[in-house]
């Protein structure tokens, strides 16, 4: 392998994906360049076995069944939970892991009331973070000047959050606007990290130090910390160092 | 807008692509079982979504959740492979058979085969790719990654998916297909 282009534009070609100038330039290249036109005859041949071979697999009819029998009238309706098709077996097992569960989570809920209410806020911080992905609503206020962010809430909220930039340390500002978390109006901060996205949720804290709790839910992590009398949770796909260490950037003064 | 009105908005908009969420589950659970369970969770996840839902590329907005559903479901199993690990894992190339010929005979089951022996971030842009027909750009607002690693990932995911179909002797990890 020596031609580069057999790693790069070969497959943008391929896949048709390259502008006419050069598409046309690859074209250029292809006829004097053997490698390539050996990589595009395999692409070629392995695309064609594919689509003969059949691989795509269509939902069966009992998946479609499934779907429509649990959708609920409403979208914001509660959705029942997924469970595994009913056998005698499965429901007595069923019934002895609920009464497991409800038994665990109440001496739970007795000894870490904090805890459980952490994980609440951390799930509203996780459903306002996939919100504001959609197109248009990552933030009221696009700038990357913590000066600019900073006054725009001024008027907005009843507390001024500490709005930092961290470019040098790659959690570039990208916007900031106005949330609800459980209820209360935040702030939350949109930082990047290598093309994600991070939200910080950032509100007055009400209670004494807490220490800083994280998790993992639907492939996305959470980091929740207290500093300077505010409450953050830091929402992302970005792995938990990452959370990690832009909260130790929030603590550094 | 009325509650009934609201599910036939998402019966009309994301349910029509239910095959392209399932196909999808399958290949990145490789187990048709575990996929209808995860499909049928994304697809009640997303209609609790739905509301934040406007408009735009509903394909592409219910694969990305089928697809956060289906690598939690990996964590959650143990069965996480270190994407990046076995992404820069070169095959050692010994071809026997001439590869355009291993290629042009690879039948379904040795290209199910060679594709559940990829790693999942491979296996999930082959099939958007070549069996979902996806854009580049669709793919990178699946995968959350940026245009330039989609080319690259899809070049070196063929160029392992072509060395695992020309090399004869490769031991073959037993799945579930």
């Amino acid at each position: 392998m020596n031609c580069d282009r057999t790693q790069t534009q070969l497959h943008a070609y391929f896949d048709g994906e390259l502008d006419a100038v050069t598409s046309a330039a690859f074209e250029t290249h292809l006829e004097s360049c053997s490698e390539c036109q050996s990589v595009l005859a395999s692409e070629q041949t392995l695309r064609s076995s594919i689509a003969k071979a059949n691989l795509y697999e269509k939902a069966p009819a009992s998946l479609r069944r499934a779907i429509a029998a649990k959708l609920p009238a409403a979208p914001n309706a509660p959705v029942a939970v997924v469970q595994p098709a009913p056998s005698r077996w499965r429901w007595l097992a069923l019934t002895a892991s609920l009464l497991v569960v409800a038994t665990l989570s109440w001496q739970l809920f007795q000894r870490f009331a904090g805890p459980q209410r952490n994980s609440a806020i951390a799930a509203a911080a996780l459903d306002a973070h996939l919100r504001s992905l959609e197109a248009g609503h990552l933030a009221d206020i696009q700038s990357t000047d913590q000066h600019t962010v900073k006054p725009w809430f001024d008027g907005k909220l009843d507390f001024a959050p500490p709005v930092r930039d961290f470019p040098n340390d790659g959690f570039p500002l990208l916007g900031g606007r106005l949330d609800v978390l459980d209820g209360k109006t935040v702030a939350a901060l949109v930082y990047g990290r290598r093309k994600h996205i991070i939200n910080v949720f950032v509100w007055p804290a009400n209670a004494s130090a807490r220490a800083p709790r994280s998790g993992e839910s639907q492939g996305y992590n959470w980091l929740a910390w207290r500093n300077g009398g505010f409450d953050f949770v830091a929402v992302s796909d970005v792995n938990s160092t990452d959370l990690q260490q832009l909260s130790r950037l929030f603590l550094n003064p | 807008m009325l509650e009934g009105e609201e599910r036939e908005r998402f019966e009309s908009t994301v349910l029509p692509h239910l095959d392209a969420a399932f196909n999808l589950a399958r290949w990145l659970l490789r187990s048709p079982v575990d996929a209808q369970d995860v499909t049928q969770e994304a697809v009640l996840r997303a209609y609790r979504f739905f509301p934040t839902f406007r408009a735009g590329n509903a394909r592409a907005w219910l694969l990305q959740i089928v697809r956060n559903c289906c690598y939690s479901w990996l964590r959650k199993q143990n069965v996480f492979e270190d994407v990046n690990e076995i992404e820069e894992t070169a095959l050692p190339v010994e071809q026997s058979t001439p590869e355009s010929q291993a290629l042009a005979n690879a039948d379904r089951e040795r290209l199910a085969t060679a594709l559940q022996n990829l790693s999942a971030s491979f296996r999930e842009i082959l099939v958007l790719r070549e069996l979902e027909g996806c854009s580049y750009k669709e793919i990178a607002a699946i995968t959350g990654k940026p245009i330039g690693s989609v080319m690259s990932a899809l070049a070196r995911a063929r160029q392992q998916l072509r060395d695992w179909l020309t090399q004869p002797s490769r031991v073959e990890a037993p799945r579930e297909l």
